[in-house]
């Protein structure tokens, strides 16, 4: 099983890989670990004409400590992301999360900011940027752009980048000693996730529970007004349209939701003021 | 476009189409065809090699992504004299197969996984080989093997 046939272009720079993707008009893609676009390829659910090669841009392989908040390069590695030592200091829920992404081989190809543009609901990190509010730099023809989180995941698969923009770098606010989880249900390790939920103090997002990643609204807003981990927890498929599919239907979604993000706030909550983990 | 590298120590250069998978130039440009193809998904990790030391998938990479790279096969892994590999070693010392259509893949991500911890619990055996199936359900003697290489018994049987 091949991809359908494209040109290969290897970019040397930011400035080359956006002149590239440019010239290639909108069936250009950008490649990094391909760990999403290439099974997608060979399965011609994409067919793109032109593959712009991002992958040795070292500039954008990086965890920084940046005056108060850290930057990540999009195209630093899962693998490279959990064994961070900054990140797993200052970010443990995104250092953790990527720790449990695909499996060991996946992890040193697969990279965040692929993982992040390819926007599968399934996926593990969009949920996790959500819970962490972070903000994506986007660099295109017309110059640098921030997006937030909240903004960013736009549909199924979708995203607000504009055709031609490069994903670079993801920030994100330090969270201090706020507790965190990070809770995923699959039927085999390496599959992705039926339903996940990422926890950040008292922010919740949900893997799984519709055509985007979304927040737990309805359980922010009783925490808020004071409700315990697990009243709150009841609330967690509030205001969703979970998919049903072969692994689940919409309902059992719902289930998992609501077992997941209890046990994601009693998980957090007992790790909350223990400082980093 | 013109293709170039490193496997097993020795230059490797082609003429291939661009979306030539790196699998599928070490099996039918390199000739080595230990490399076994399985779900062709980045699933079942039959494909496993080394690039540049780390494991990944060759149904999934690009022969152009490893232009000019370093890539471990498993007939990489014996040395000059044709003395296996430790892993290889435990791996028949503890009947770590049945069939062996994943072996050479389980070989390759555990030569990665020993290179990054050297001193793997059994839990973390088994997570590390999460990206590897054995449709034998053979995981139990090869979790075995993998400890064994690991504490430096590969040739020991154990019961």
């Amino acid at each position: 099983m091949i991809p359908a046939p494209f040109t290969y272009q290897r970019a040397g720079s930011v400035d080359e890989a956006l002149d590239l993707a440019a010239r290639g008009g909108e069936d250009a893609k950008f490649l990094a670990g391909g760990h999403s676009l290439l099974p997608l390829m060979k399965l011609r659910l994409a067919v793109p004409t032109v593959l712009v090669d991002i992958g040795r841009l070292g500039e954008l392989s990086f965890a920084r400590d940046e005056n108060g908040h850290i930057a990540v390069g999009a195209l630093t590695s899962h693998h490279d992301v959990t064994n961070s030592a900054l990140i797993q200091r200052e970010l443990p829920l995104l250092a953790h999360a990527a720790s449990q992404v695909g499996d060991p081989q996946i992890r040193h190809r697969g990279t965040i900011g692929g993982s992040l543009v390819h926007a599968d609901p399934a996926g593990d990190l969009p949920a996790v940027i959500l819970a962490l509010d972070a903000t994506l730099v986007a660099r295109g023809p017309s110059g640098t752009r921030e997006i937030s989180a909240a903004d960013f995941f736009t549909g199924l698969f979708e995203t607000a980048l504009e055709p031609g923009e490069l994903l670079t770098e993801i920030r994100f606010a330090k969270p201090g000693t706020a507790g965190w989880s990070f809770q995923k249900f699959t039927k085999r390790a390496i599959d992705w996730a039926i339903v996940g939920a990422a926890v950040q103090g008292d922010q919740v997002a949900l893997v799984h529970m519709g055509s985007t990643p979304l927040r737990a609204t309805a359980v922010e807003r009783a925490l808020a007004d004071g409700a315990t981990p697990a009243e709150a927890a009841v609330h967690a498929a509030d205001g969703t349209s979970p998919p049903g599919d072969i692994n689940a239907d919409s309902g059992y979604r719902a289930h998992l939701a609501r077992v997941l993000v209890g046990r994601g706030l009693a998980e957090s909550r007992a790790r909350a003021g223990q400082g980093h983990t | 476009m013109k293709v170039s590298m490193t496997v097993n120590g020795a230059t490797v250069g082609a003429e291939v189409a661009d979306r030539t998978l790196l699998v599928h130039f070490l099996r039918d440009v390199a000739g080595l065809t230990a490399t076994n193809i399985g779900c062709d998904t980045t699933s079942c990790g039959a494909c496993t090699v080394l690039l540049d030391g780390q494991s990944v998938k060759s149904c999934t990479v690009l022969a152009a992504q490893a232009d000019g790279r370093e890539v471990t096969t498993l007939e990489g892994l014996a040395d000059g004299d044709g003395q296996m590999h430790p892993v290889q070693r435990a791996f028949q010392a503890q009947h770590g197969l049945q069939c062996g259509f994943c072996t050479p893949g389980m070989v390759m991500a555990t030569v990665s996984l020993l290179a990054e911890n050297p001193r793997p619990t059994e839990e973390q055996v088994r997570t590390g080989l999460e990206g590897n199936l054995c449709r034998c359900t053979g995981y139990h003697n090869i979790v075995r093997a993998v400890l064994a290489a690991a504490d430096g018994a590969e040739g020991q049987v154990s019961r």
